[in-house]
């Protein structure tokens, strides 16, 4: 292809665009809304799984040992748990740690008045684990080992976010699924509608010698600039709203703040934007080659 | 020996299509609904001649020319259009084909948002001249067909002669061998008419070989040119300095 026929191919496709103002105005903010809803429902998933994993990572299994352990044995049991493929980590809590901590948490500076740390026996470790389903394996296998007094799980918000982690992913599965549907069957017909527009010049260039790729190109250009014209709206506005409904949500929910841990736009846009763009150019670029195909035979 | 006439009779062949500017042998097209509309067609058109295609609707003229131009394949029989066996021309082959024709139609078929320069240039793009050949190519051509001052109006802005003259530019500016006019003159009143025939027939002086598809009697029984007469699928008449045929 010369140079000067790869400009005018590029020109070309720009000026259609505002040739056919309102069909690519159409096109852009049918592309805009599926995107729109696509970005704001990625928000949401990806922080619903934020906040589950956080909840998750916070899920840990508290071991205390017998009475009279030797320190030896102590480590060994540590060394035994940490080889356990269900374990992310172990923390060793001595009962001057626990009683330190449970100080500072609730008595300050009433605490004067203990000569002898309470807490004697308290030793404990904290078992954090990778994945919250495994608790219960590691919990059975913890009770059997010796030297082991007793086994502290949380058994119910293991559970609970097992069932919402698998929720949120059959419910992402299928809104994407529908959204992708609507947004193929819109924006085909948006397409057809422009292409039946120009049907007339496809055939007058067919007649004159123009080969397929040299029709085809202006159209294709012209798609993948609606494309990503499509995909960077609703990435704005996306942008733009995201920081004020979280900043709404901290305000009216805030006894939910603790547990609400929403992640900060910029985390969120290293993957949606590359994905958006990616899905506005490729949805540009099917949609014209496609159509315009329909039209070339003649 | 059998080898040897075939490849003789190869030879007489491809002598008599490089002699010929289209040749059809037998040619036959029904569709897949309704009788035929073309049925044993034989015609022979050599370089640079000036043709006239008469006949009624219905006649076939209108298959011949799609048939012509590859828009169709014949359902039986061989075309030549300049050396080419249109027939068995591959999909991705027809755009090049199609160079080899300049197409003029009734309804002018102008690009309607692009102006008269950019209409002729898109010829040239097709075929990739260089942008600075097409601003000398194009002015010369437009000032042949009579539009050198009006290169920047769009199409609406003219009138059916001055649209016509624009789509016989366009149809000239890569200097095909053959030009194909399908009723040129169908939307045209009668001095316009004439300028367009009186431009043809220029165009035939310098070696273009130019076949006319017309209703317009006046026109065809005045130039004394050789007109094919086509009826219900057939051609009926082919004269030499011919005239056109009443239907009775």
């Amino acid at each position: 292809m010369r140079i000067s026929t790869f400009f005018y191919t590029l020109k070309q496709g720009f000026v259609s665009i505002f040739k056919n103002k309102w069909f690519s105005l159409a096109s852009v903010a049918t592309i805009s809304a599926c995107l729109f809803l696509f970005g704001l429902f990625y928000a949401i998933l990806v922080n619903f799984q934020h906040i589950v994993k956080t909840a998750e990572e916070g899920v840990s299994v508290t071991v205390f040992f017998e009475e009279g352990i030797t320190d030896d044995r102590i480590a060994e049991i540590g060394e035994m748990i940490q080889k356990r493929v269900e374990v992310s980590k172990v923390n060793y809590v001595s009962a001057d740690d626990a009683w330190d901590s449970f100080k500072e948490e609730y008595l300050g500076e009433y605490s004067d008045g203990f000569t002898e740390n309470p807490l004697a026996d308290s030793a404990n470790y904290e078992i954090y684990l990778k994945d919250v389903s495994m608790q219960g394996d590691l919990v059975t296998y913890l009770e059997s080992v010796e030297g082991i007094r007793q086994v502290n799980k949380s058994e119910i918000t293991a559970n609970t976010l097992s069932g919402v982690n698998a929720l949120i992913g059959y419910v992402s599965v299928g809104i994407i699924g529908i959204l992708l549907a609507v947004s193929v069957f819109l924006i085909s017909n948006t397409v057809t509608i422009g292409i039946s527009v120009r049907k007339e010049e496809i055939a007058i260039m067919k007649y004159i010698g123009a080969t397929d790729f040299f029709v085809r190109s202006p159209f294709v250009i012209e798609g993948i600039l609606i494309g990503l014209l499509g995909s960077l709206l609703p990435l704005g506005i996306i942008y733009v709203i995201y920081n004020r409904v979280v900043e709404y949500v901290m305000v009216k929910f805030q006894v939910l703040t603790t547990l609400l841990n929403f992640m900060p736009v910029e985390t969120i846009f290293q993957t949606l934007v590359p994905v958006s763009m990616a899905l506005g150019v490729g949805i540009g670029f099917i949609g014209s080659f496609i159509t315009v195909r329909k039209h070339l035979r003649v | 020996m059998k080898t040897k006439e075939n490849k003789r009779r190869i030879h007489k062949k491809n002598r008599a299509v490089s002699e010929q500017m289209i040749m059809l042998e037998d040619v036959s097209k029904s569709y897949s609904t309704g009788a035929p509309a073309l049925s044993g067609v034989n015609l022979q058109i050599k370089k640079g001649e000036f043709v006239f295609i008469v006949g009624d609707s219905g006649s076939g003229k209108s298959t011949l020319i799609k048939l012509l131009l590859r828009e169709l394949t014949p359902t039986s029989g061989q075309i030549y259009v300049n050396g080419y066996d249109v027939g068995r021309l591959k999909r991705r082959k027809v755009p090049k084909f199609r160079r080899n024709i300049g197409v003029v139609f009734q309804d002018f078929r102008l690009l309607k948002d692009w102006n008269v320069y950019e209409n002729v240039a898109f010829a040239q793009r097709i075929i990739q001249v260089p942008t600075r050949e097409i601003r000398k190519n194009v002015p010369s051509i437009l000032s042949t067909v009579g539009l050198a001052g009006k290169y920047k109006a769009k199409p609406r802005q003219l009138s059916g002669g001055e649209q016509q003259r624009v789509a016989l530019a366009r149809a000239l500016v890569n200097q095909p061998p053959i030009l194909l006019a399908d009723e040129p003159t169908g939307n045209l009143d009668p001095k316009n008419s004439w300028d367009i025939m009186k431009l043809l027939e220029e165009i035939n002086t310098t070696g273009t070989t130019v076949l006319v598809v017309t209703h317009n009697r006046e026109i065809v029984n005045a130039m004394q040119k050789r007109v094919i007469t086509m009826k219900k699928g057939v051609i009926v008449s082919d004269e030499e300095k011919g005239g056109y045929i009443d239907e009775d």
